[in-house]
């Protein structure tokens, strides 16, 4: 099963000899080798080795030329609202906004939430990430090992909150928040509870192929026949094979927390995309600080998820080397 | 090779006469925590959109909300385009962000250009609304644009003015922006699961790269791709801030219609309308939902 | 067998998972619930506590308003030989309700909050109007939610929040949505409220006439490459593309009106919008047309070249001009005054009933109204500040340029453009 595996690191995400200290059997594993038939030849991996090193450096030339061209696609935008932020229309530069950007009193002068904001929006990323993981890989594990009929229908329910526009939602939410205004109180906090619906189509998917492209039933079954807690089974073996899948759902929900806008908005409610929205109206004599503290934005969370795949990995490797 | 489909079928189902339905209501059990929250935060919600779509301006039961939707040229000719904005952007999204998913797969693992790669997708695919809009205008349109005026300078390319991203094209260009990243994360876990050895394996049986999509990669991938590809029409079907920023006259895109309808102040504002309409956008969600179990279905057969 | 085995297992699992689940949320709320519910206890207790008879159970408003009206008529007869004794400030209709001015700064003091909603800083220099109440009040944390949503969906959002601390307060509304919504108003008279024209006004106070802007061409003269001198001037090729209007006429009041403007320079009436619309037609087939909204990023990134729309949202773009690289000028066709006036009304659900009532004294006064004038609007009592000659000179060199008097459409014309608009506005310009 290991045989030739020594890099191919995607992989270990799907490591079903038994991640961390988990005890395997033997029998576990001839069925995983059964639902691959593949593997025994991978076992034998003698392929002529020229053939797939000229394959694999044409591959990473496509490759290359691919992401290139996409990144392009990606980027091009981004600087072209670079360009606007730091251009005057008659085609002088400036970097007044920029140097706005970066001047915290005038900034926190022109958005006094913005500290608010920021706080409430990373409590709000933590929450609902772990909300939404703790709601959705559960419930989809179970649905796959015992309740194949209900699939169909969480998959629907969790497609809902993409067929209903933020902006008629919140009309049905009304109730819903008044609710929770009279029980818990109108804190910005309380969005988590909407955010993981609005997580749930992103999160819902993520979860899904990444269980696709495991054995379930077989991982957990094998577990458990060798006496495995449900909790155990839950923690040590599926979460760590869906791990880049619950990685992804994270993100997702993250991002979208970090970008949420309308729902709080409409709401009444404070996040740092409300916050940010509201320094652009109130900055207008300047209107390229949007574009400046969106770019920013953008760089922001890149920089928070970076370092979370950063963190993900490095515990992998601790637990690795354990 | 097993499929998501296949891995559901040998599930227990209970083949013991009449405890039939006992057992499939048990089973549900694990479902409870998911379905209490979401009957709280969305199925309310969603009720409530439902009830008011056949309230007229009463609280009386009409389906004059439907009739004035099926009889409005504008909003029939909105839904439509946004069907088509949806599938296409959605296919575009899909078809390169897997093909992106599956070149970052096989990069070296933990490598940095995967990481990169995969924190600027899930941040860009929420990247959405005014700035994404100010973003494309101001890089392709006008003699301000940077790549409009830079090409045009170069290589004389007319200039596309501020009007062309609300054109259908230039939504679709757009929409294209979010759903590629959106598709890269949604997908690597899934490309993940090709092991390259499957592929050498395939090779060194004597397998074209054909037959190692054809009966290898394929089967394992068109499921969750098929998923991921409802998820990126959904995602599209509903947008809404990008689209409202970048058109300001007309409402040529039905969730435009439903904002219009809600925040109309200059007649009446139609409330209830926006809720049949997003009725009408749930129904088709459904419908497209269908269609994809169907062809999943068949497909998991034909590939299988 | 092992199937059997596992079954059982799982569904205990299952639950647990739930409770996980569950208890996460509940620690959740937990953890962050403190901050939140003391303040909206603080605020709802010291609203009740200038309310007595509606501290009764929960900050809902509806049950606690209509037990209010009672001690309200009780108080009020108390107070001409109490002085001080102070009516319910949900009810009050008048600052003399409360017991004057004072006790009303005092009361809504008390409640230390207010929600505005919809004001967006750059409209008739809110910017200003905000700051000055927090300077004059400030014990009263203003919250200033939504800046730049429509009319209708001030409404819609009083409902969502209705019987939270986050409701709307006061509301600032277009003529369409101020009558379509009566029943979410309180009656109340501003101490200024014999200045106010009958015209301006409720009889009642449930709404009062605040500032009307007057519609106008804003251009960039520099792209145009000549002073405007004819709405014609809108299909000059130069313009390319550019032509915006301030939201879509189908839904925004603004929108609506630029086309009626239009058709008033191409001799239409405020009945027969017609030629308004066939104006739009002509820029779409002279290609001039901007399908874009407009905005002061897109004006200065030299994407939109002119705007009709409202003379105070003209000002803020050519103050910006300057610094930005481009000159914004305005023009008014010869004899064309049209206008509408918005209103302030007083949500009656509203969290801070007193701070709410104080508000409305504030923009009634002549600082406000002078910052309206700042603004580039035209306020409601500025003929009664030039006979007090409370009209501050600086401000008034924004006033938008009036020949003779303002136009405005009536209830019923608003109707009929507005149902001519929905027949024909997306034909004319697809």
């Amino acid at each position: 099963m290991s045989a030739g595996t020594g890099q191919a690191g995607p992989a270990e995400a799907k490591n079903f000899g038994g991640p961390g200290d988990t005890p395997v059997d033997a029998d576990a594993l001839t069925q995983v080798a059964m639902e691959y038939p593949m593997a025994p030849e991978i076992a034998a991996g003698s392929a002529p080795r020229k053939l797939r090193a000229a394959a694999r450096r044409k591959q990473a030339i496509i490759r290359r030329i691919v992401i290139t061209l996409v990144a392009l696609f990606m980027i091009l935008p981004l600087a072209g609202l670079f360009d606007f932020s730091t251009r005057l229309l008659n085609g002088k530069r400036t970097w007044r906004s920029w140097s706005t950007v970066f001047h915290f009193s005038q900034l926190t002068a022109a958005a006094p939430d913005l500290i608010a904001g920021f706080k409430i929006t990373m409590a709000l990323c933590l929450v609902t990430a772990v909300l939404t993981v703790a709601l959705l890989v559960p419930t989809m594990t179970w649905i796959r090992l015992r309740a194949p009929h209900m699939s169909k229908l969480v998959e629907f329910i969790c497609l809902l909150p993409l067929t209903i526009p933020a902006i008629v939602l919140v009309a049905g939410l009304g109730p819903v928040y008044r609710g929770i205004a009279h029980t818990l109180g109108t804190g910005n906090i309380w969005l988590c509870f909407i955010y993981v619906i609005l997580a749930l189509p992103y999160a819902y998917r993520a979860i899904d192929t990444g269980l696709a492209a495991i054995d379930v039933k077989t991982l957990s079954e094998a577990a458990r026949s060798l006496g495995s807690s449900w909790s155990r089974v839950m923690l040590k073996i599926i979460l760590p094979n869906i791990r880049a899948a619950v990685l992804g759902a994270s993100f997702l929900t993250i991002a979208l927390v970090l970008g949420e806008y309308t729902v709080a908005y409409l709401l009444s409610k404070s996040n740092l995309s409300v916050a940010l929205f509201n320094l652009g109206l109130s900055a207008s004599g300047d209107p390229r600080l949007t574009a400046a503290v969106s770019l920013i934005l953008l760089i922001f969370g890149f920089v928070v998820m970076f370092g979370f795949s950063l963190i993900g990995s490095a515990r992998r490797e601790k637990k690795v080397k354990k | 090779m097993t499929s998501q489909t296949s891995l559901a079928q040998p599930a227990p189902a209970p083949s013991t006469g009449g405890g039939g339905r006992l057992q499939r209501m048990k089973s549900g059990v694990g479902t409870a925590p998911f379905l209490a929250y979401t009957a709280l935060f969305l199925l309310v919600p969603t009720l409530i959109v439902v009830i008011g779509a056949f309230q007229g301006t009463g609280a009386s039961f009409s389906l004059g909300n439907f009739r004035e939707l099926l009889s409005s040229g504008p909003i029939l000719q909105s839904l439509g385009r946004s069907l088509v904005l949806s599938l296409v952007s959605g296919a575009i999204g899909a078809v390169i962000g897997a093909v992106v998913a599956y070149f970052l797969s096989t990069a070296p693992p933990g490598g940095l250009l995967r990481k990169l790669v995969t924190a600027a997708s899930s941040v860009l695919a929420q990247f959405s609304g005014v700035m994404l809009a100010f973003a494309f205008i101001f890089s392709f349109t006008g003699r301000t644009g940077l790549v409009s005026r830079t090409l045009n300078s170069w290589f004389g390319v007319p200039l596309a003015d501020v009007n062309y991203f609300s054109t259908l094209t230039g939504l679709i260009i757009v929409y294209a922006f979010f759903q590629i990243p959106l598709m890269v994360i949604i997908f690597l876990p899934a490309v993940d699961g090709i092991r390259p050895q499957w592929r050498e394996a395939t090779e060194s049986l004597g397998g074209s790269t054909w037959v190692f999509w054809r009966r290898v990669a394929g089967p394992l991938l068109t499921p969750s791709f098929l998923g991921a590809l409802l998820l990126l029409f959904a995602n599209a079907f509903s947008a809404f801030a990008t689209a409202a920023a970048l058109v300001g006259l007309g409402a040529p895109l039905i969730t435009l219609q439903i904002s219009q309808a809600l925040t109309s102040e200059t007649g009446l504002g139609a409330p209830n309308l926006a809720k049949a309409e997003a009725l009408v956008m749930v129904v088709i969600v459904a419908i497209v939902m269908a269609a994809y179990y169907a062809i999943q279905k068949r497909s998991s057969k034909w590939l299988g | 067998m092992r199937v059997v085995t596992t079954r059982s297992a799982l569904s205990r699992t299952g639950v647990i998972a739930g409770f996980a689940v569950l208890a996460l949320t509940a620690s959740a709320c937990g953890s962050s619930s403190t901050p939140a519910s003391s303040s909206s206890s603080t605020s709802s207790s010291s609203s009740s506590a200038a309310a007595p008879a509606s501290s009764g159970s929960a900050p809902a408003s509806s049950p606690a308003a209509s037990g209010a009206p009672a001690s309200s008529a009780s108080s009020s007869s108390a107070a001409p030989s109490g002085g001080s004794a102070s009516g319910d400030p949900k009810t009050a209709t008048s600052a003399a309700d409360l017991g004057g001015m004072d006790a009303l700064v005092t009361a809504a003091n008390k409640e230390g909050a207010l929600n505005v909603i919809a004001l967006p800083p750059d409209w008739s220099d809110y910017k200003d109007v905000i700051a000055g109440f927090q300077k004059k009040y400030p014990g009263i944390k203003l919250t200033s939610a939504q800046p730049d949503v429509s009319s209708a969906v001030e409404i819609q959002t009083a409902d969502t929040t209705k019987g939270t601390d986050k409701a709307p307060d006061v509301f600032d509304l277009g003529a369409a949505v101020t009558l379509a919504s009566l029943d979410h108003f309180a009656p109340y008279k501003v101490a200024a409220w014999n200045d106010i024209p009958d015209a301006n006004k409720e009889a009642t106070g449930l709404w009062v006439n605040d500032y009307t802007g007057v519609m106008t061409i804003g251009y960039n003269a520099d792209v145009l490459g000549k002073d405007m001198t004819s709405i014609n001037d809108l299909k000059n090729p130069s313009l390319k593309g550019g032509v915006a209007l301030d939201g879509d006429p189908t839904a925004a009041n603004e929108g609506l009106l630029a086309v009626v403007f239009a058709g008033l320079a191409n001799g239409g009436s405020l009945d027969d919008i017609s030629k308004g619309v066939d104006f739009f037609k002509s820029l779409k087939a002279a290609g001039t047309l901007s399908t874009a909204k407009a905005s002061l990023q897109l004006v200065s990134g030299g994407k939109i070249n002119a705007i009709v729309g409202w003379s105070f949202n003209q000002l803020p773009i050519t103050a910006a001009g300057g610094a930005n690289g481009f000159t914004w000028k305005t023009f008014v066709p010869a004899g064309i005054n049209l206008g509408s006036f918005y209103n302030q009304t007083i949500n009656k659900d509203a969290p801070h009933p007193a701070a709410a009532r104080l508000w409305e004294e504030y923009l009634y006064s002549a600082e406000a109204q002078n910052f309206w004038l700042k603004g580039g609007a035209l306020p409601i009592l500025y003929s009664a500040m030039q006979k007090a000659g409370t009209v501050d000179a600086t401000s008034a060199k924004s006033l938008p340029v009036v020949q003779g008097d303002i136009q405005q459409m009536t209830a019923d014309q608003t109707k009929k453009a507005d149902a001519y608009i929905k027949a024909n506005w997306a034909k004319a310009i697809s």
